[in-house]
């Protein structure tokens, strides 16, 4: 339990980073959204048995994490966290794909492990794809491009509104199942019958706060959307951060890089 | 519950994108429709509630473990279908972006499992058939177990087509439908439970929050049939499309390049990165070919040539396969060094 306070805090930290001011953080977010997009569908479209043909694709979460100067112990842990749930997943390929695919030395390798490597391979780097983007650019930032890209209005303004209660309402949350805790020992106390008092009276207390949170705003003129201090521009730079990206994903995708290198040295057959 | 990136495919991926996308266009101008400029704060500020909602655990009787509110039942029945699927959306992305919960690819999926079955199935076609005008205690935990159980196990069979139409795991599709569907019948009990207990709790409180809720919803028309409609032709469109394209060839980008250009692969002319490398390749006489990806293709497009393909590639297999896995090593390896580089260069700036 004690874990909800950790997990704000690991959420606070994710969201400072974006606060950075390398010239990766100033790149308009629309490219950034679109290059993570764009990275996330090339490794993606590599069919199962592919692996050493994504390595290359690791390329992309290193420079975003070197020219970001972000920290990235962090985003290895957060990120390693996460495999554990790939791997389950990939597990049960071994057991149903037999097919020796490779040999290495005495070892036969079957297509199931290869396939679940590279599952892993693909969870490592979409999840680092989507953990770097806001650590480059912010969640805020990330709304306005959505809405500049088309997304409709509604959305992108409740999104927002979301993300600045998040850290009000999960404190008050914590408190709440914090006073809980310390009046349950022995975990009697712990069950649906107080959860769903202690729920409904956040709940309520959330409604009242969004009544007076709305008639605050309109006090001070809100007319339904947020306005940015700074509005960005989409120019060359972000055309060429885009362009430059997405050219390098598809001749990664087109090309099994590992594969010419080894062969250059290694001098292999064929 | 969550689908990962990792095991889908592209054209699955956009195909429910497409989808989700064009209901939460629809549920928005639904909701700008409805002229209740109080409801969008009141959104953002629940789908908040939500994540402070999940953190907090409670035990679950007789089996000694915990567990947390799904929710997505809960907001519809607290802010009726259309805000309430633009809110699990939106709950659902800040998960995706920051937990790594699914993935941005897999956004799509979660949202359409998550979000349209409780909302646009769930709570019309079962919730709202049973409590009726004044209920009790008793008809909203019944109604709110029916829903949730229903919700949750459409929503895991969408998980385990998605899954399976995409082809990256090789977990065979009924073994998957019978691990998933009794878990989510189990967890949907329980989510029914939960969301009965805040329910009759906010109902005793505060009445008026509820009956708001129900009578906010705009009559004209049924809103399932438009959403459904609006949801066929989006996944029609692109599900046609893009399996068109990658029907036939297991590499939809490399068929939708040949059929875009009108050659097997893009070939640059003399100058250009393709040019170097095409250059490079023909002077040490490799063929660009994955060496794991050539028999599983012919595994899994006819398994009459299988035997007639293998022995074909036996003799040359150790060889590629150790020049892909000495290449990977050689790629992480400069992977690395760039990234060190770099570091160190812009930390020194």
């Amino acid at each position: 339990m004690a874990s909800i306070e950790g997990t704000i805090l690991d959420f606070r930290r994710l969201d400072q980073l974006a606060t950075g001011g390398t010239s990766l953080h100033k790149i308009d977010a629309r490219a950034k959204v679109l290059v993570a997009l764009i990275f996330i569908l090339s490794v993606v479209s590599f069919d199962r048995y592919a692996l050493t043909a994504l390595f290359p694709f690791f390329l992309y979460p290193a420079v975003v994490l070197a020219l970001g100067n972000l920290p990235a112990d962090y985003f290895v842990k957060k990120v390693a966290l996460f495999l554990p749930f790939a791997l389950a997943v990939g597990m049960l390929n071994p057991l149903f794909d037999r097919e020796v695919m490779a040999r290495i030395g005495p070892f036969d390798i079957s297509g199931g492990w290869v396939s679940c490597a590279s599952i892993v391979v693909r969870a490592t780097l979409t999840i680092s794809a989507a953990l770097l983007l806001v650590g480059v650019t912010g969640f805020p930032e990330i709304c306005r491009a959505l809405e500049r890209l088309g997304v409709p209005q509604t959305f992108a303004v409740q999104l927002l509104f979301l993300y600045r209660y998040i850290f009000v309402l999960t404190e008050e949350g914590a408190r709440s199942s914090r006073a809980r805790e310390l009046r349950s020992f022995g975990g009697k106390g712990l069950g649906i019958k107080s959860y769903g008092s202690l729920v409904g009276h956040l709940l309520l207390r959330t409604w009242m706060r969004a009544d007076r949170i709305h008639m605050a705003m309109l006090a001070r003129g809100f007319t339904g959307e947020f306005h940015a201090l700074q509005p960005s521009r989409f120019g060359g730079r972000e055309l060429l951060y885009l362009l430059g990206w997405s050219a390098l994903f598809i001749v990664l995708r087109l090309r099994n890089v590992p594969d010419l290198l080894g062969s250059l040295v290694t001098g292999a057959p064929r | 519950m969550h689908m990962a990136d990792a095991l889908l495919s592209p054209a699955v991926g956009g195909t429910m994108w497409a989808a989700s996308s064009g209901t939460i266009a629809y549920c928005s101008a639904k909701v700008r429709k409805e002229l209740d400029d109080r409801k969008v704060p009141l959104m953002g500020v629940l789908g908040a509630f939500l994540f402070a909602a999940q953190m907090i655990n409670f035990s679950i009787p007789g089996t000694g473990s915990s567990g947390h509110l799904g929710g997505g039942l809960l907001l519809t029945i607290l802010l009726g279908p259309h805000a309430a699927f633009l809110t699990i959306a939106s709950v659902l992305i800040v998960q995706a972006l920051f937990f790594a919960d699914g993935g941005l690819l897999a956004l799509g999926c979660n949202i359409f499992n998550l979000g349209f079955f409780p909302a646009f199935v769930a709570y019309p076609y079962i919730y709202k058939m049973i409590p009726g005008e004044r209920p009790g205690q008793a008809r909203i935990t019944v109604a709110a177990v029916a829903a949730a159980v229903a919700g949750l196990a459409l929503g895991a069979f969408a998980v385990v087509l998605e899954t399976a139409s995409s082809g990256i795991t090789s977990l065979p599709f009924s073994t998957f439908v019978v691990l998933m569907l009794p878990i989510h019948l189990a967890i949907g009990i329980v989510e029914g439970i939960v969301t009965a207990a805040v329910v009759s709790f906010v109902y005793k409180a505060r009445p008026e929050i509820l009956q708001g809720a129900i009578e906010a919803r705009p009559v004209a028309g049924p809103p399932l049939r438009n959403v459904l409609l609006a949801f066929l032709a989006a996944a029609i469109l692109t599900g046609g499309v893009v399996s068109w394209f990658a029907s036939g060839n297991p590499d939809g980008l490399e068929w939708a390049i040949a059929k875009t250009t009108g050659k097997e692969e893009l070939k640059g002319p003399q100058h250009g990165i393709h040019g170097m490398l095409a250059a490079l390749q023909e002077k040490i006489g490799f063929l660009p070919d994955y060496s794991f990806k050539k028999p599983a293709e012919a595994k899994s497009e006819s398994p009459g040539t299988e035997g007639g393909a293998k022995p074909k590639r036996e003799g040359s297999k150790l060889g590629t396969s150790l020049s892909g896995i000495v290449g990977g090593l050689i790629t992480l390896l400069i992977v690395f060094l760039v990234g060190f580089l770099l570091k160190r260069r812009s930390q020194a700036a």
